[in-house]
């Protein structure tokens, strides 16, 4: 007598014959256009991917890896400088926001959870997350570059490190929340303090997502290419491990290369813009598979 | 018995008392977390107010004629934000015009129309749009898609409404290099597209089945159920949505300042470069000096003020967006 409702065909579409013609075209005209915009969305891409493929890949030699960036008008060169720069910057960049961002994300899931200045540091978080990287990197520029005197490695990481951090502390938070409530009274219920909890049951459920959040923010960073302008710059000899002065990196040798009127420059700029592309794409996938493995979408 | 398996047990382990473990360290990871948390609140307050400083001697130079003066002269020490404000407004509306359809679009294709199997790969293509580093956006946007639009929109456009009274104006390119604050426009666009849609297509996915289902069973068309279902229960969250592609578009600076053209003159032609806020501070920055530093610190400041307000409302709008 009662069917469930999982026998009962889900009604997908209308009886189409008696449909009057406008609302038929009106649902025609809908699919087409929705589909349309997806398609225009997967195109783009693959333009890009395609541009970059075509203009980049002439430029790979194993002279980029091994060469700095040239002078102005000297032929070859290469963009190792630049490579090791932007690792360099960005590895600074997640080694300082990693802990900051995972800390707060546990203060903001487990520790101040209703409270109003949780509250208020999440919606800053959110805002920060989505603020313009130039007005971060004038904000580094006033606070770094101009008391230490002069453009540097330092300054570029920190600038980094703040628009990596709103990131790991969004997904740390959402992580963490989506840890049953049980496994915390179990171990509470073992005697252990609320850090201890935290540390070796919390963090241990939550670990993959973590682990995304801070793949996620290296992304971000990786390419980012506004605040380096005020902050690191470039430099056009070999990366000096103290950091102090311009340091070269990707996104803005890609920039000022690009535009550049020598043949040598633009194909380098290309190569980087393909590196870089790829590498961040690259770990965006990666990313996401490792959020959706386990539990699913 | 029990003196029994007490005696087994004592045999298997020495009795050693374990120490209750020791508040401090609690106390210090506790303290930590907070720390940083409040790091959060530090950097933002840090922002406005290392641009507030950097910005006061232009204020006080200029004072409200700032925001009303178009000069830009570095010669004469004049500046003014009008050009640059009015660049940054129209380009990011121009954006939304374009934008938000095809996010719209693609968050129902998603959504409604697409088979199982196939979402998974297409919504990871869209979020793949979002990864792009904003500096291939610009590359992309000046040597693939500005030539095609000046062959294929400009030139033919412009040939058409030339000397025309109102579509004249608007739509005739002195040089039709490509360039421009529509072309910014267009690629501003295709940059918020992957945010906007996943937000959108979240919120639609979480209207509950029931609603969706009930009007398929009064015979609608998915376009119905889409207009009369759908878009008026998530509107709330869809114009956050559209906010925070607002938030994004305004203060773009890479790909906005590869194929804005990066002009300082008012044109009532939106085929005309021109250039926007986030553009001009990257071009000048680094040569700028004294009074003229100041006034790039000051349309930070107007920037920082404005985006800030549209991302309030926006997150207000959205309350728990996806990590974008």
């Amino acid at each position: 007598m009662n069917a469930s409702p999982a026998a009962v065909p889900a009604p997908t579409a209308p009886q189409w014959g008696r449909v009057r013609a406008g609302r038929r075209s009106a649902d025609k005209l809908l699919i087409v256009a929705c589909t349309a915009a997806t398609a225009l969305g997967a195109i783009v891409l693959g333009s890009i991917l395609l541009m970059l493929i075509i203009q980049g890949v002439q430029g790979f030699s194993p002279a980029l890896f091994t060469q700095v960036t040239p002078g102005p008008g000297s032929a070859g060169g290469g963009i190792a400088n630049a490579i090791l720069g932007s690792l360099v910057m960005t590895a600074l960049g997640i080694v300082v926001a990693t802990p900051i961002g995972v800390l707060a994300g546990t203060y903001l899931a487990e520790y101040g959870r209703g409270s109003p200045l949780a509250n208020l540091i999440r919606f800053l978080n959110d805002i920060l997350l989505s603020a313009p990287s130039i007005l971060i990197g004038l904000f580094v520029y006033t606070l770094m570059v101009r008391p230490m005197g002069g453009y540097s490695g330092w300054a570029g990481g920190v600038a980094l490190a703040i628009i990596a951090t709103p990131v790991i502390v969004r997904t740390t938070e959402d992580m963490l929340r989506l840890v049953p409530g049980t496994l915390r009274e179990a171990g509470a219920a073992l005697g252990a303090p609320l850090s201890i909890v935290i540390r070796s049951v919390t963090w241990r459920a939550a670990q993959s997502g973590i682990v995304t959040g801070v793949l996620l923010a290296l992304a971000r960073i990786a390419g980012e290419t506004a605040p380096l302008l005020f902050t690191a710059l470039n430099n056009n000899s070999w990366f000096s491990p103290n950091l102090m002065g311009g340091v070269a990196n990707l996104p803005v040798m890609i920039y000022q290369f690009a535009l550049s009127p020598y043949e040598n420059w633009r194909q380098l700029a290309w190569a980087g813009a393909l590196l870089i592309t790829v590498t961040i794409l690259g770990l965006s996938i990666v990313a996401r598979l490792v959020l959706s493995g386990p539990k699913g979408r | 018995m029990v003196a029994l398996s007490e005696n087994v047990a004592m045999a298997a382990r020495p009795p050693v008392a374990r120490r209750a473990p020791s508040p401090v360290g609690d106390r210090i990871f506790r303290s930590a977390a907070f720390v940083s948390a409040l790091l959060v609140l530090a950097v933002l307050a840090g922002i406005l107010g290392s641009i507030a400083y950097g910005a006061g001697p232009a204020f006080q130079e200029f004072g409200f004629g700032f925001l009303t003066s178009s000069a830009w002269n570095v010669g004469r020490e004049q500046y003014g934000a009008l050009v640059a404000v009015i660049g940054t407004l129209v380009s990011a509306l121009l954006a939304l015009l374009i934008g938000v359809p095809i996010s719209l679009g693609i968050a129902i294709y998603l959504t409604q129309l697409c088979p199982g199997w196939a979402r998974r790969p297409v919504s990871m293509t869209i979020e793949l749009l979002a990864a792009v580093p904003s500096i291939i956006y610009g590359m992309w946007g000046l040597f693939v898609f500005a030539p095609l639009f000046a062959r294929f929109v400009q030139i033919p456009v412009s040939n058409v409404v030339e000397g025309m009274p109102i579509v004249g104006t608007l739509f005739y390119a002195q040089v039709p290099s490509g360039v421009g604050v529509l072309t910014a426009g267009i690629i501003l666009a295709i940059m918020i597209v992957p945010f906007v849609a996943s937000i959108t297509r979240d919120m639609l996915d979480q209207i509950p089945t029931v609603l969706r289902e009930s009007a398929y069973g009064i015979g609608c068309t998915t376009w119905e159920v889409v207009r009369h279902v759908l878009i008026p229960q998530a509107s709330v969250s869809i114009i956050g949505a559209i906010m925070l592609g607002l938030g994004r578009a305004l203060g773009e600076t890479m790909a906005v300042t590869f194929v804005i053209g990066n002009a300082n003159r008012l044109s009532a032609s939106i085929f005309d470069p021109g250039s926007t806020i986030a553009s001009r501070i990257a071009n000048e920055f680094n040569e700028a000096d004294g009074l003229q530093l100041s006034s790039l610190m000051a349309l930070g400041c107007i920037l920082f003020v404005v985006t800030f307000i549209v991302l309030i409302i926006a997150r207000l709008l959205v309350r728990r967006a996806k990590v974008a």
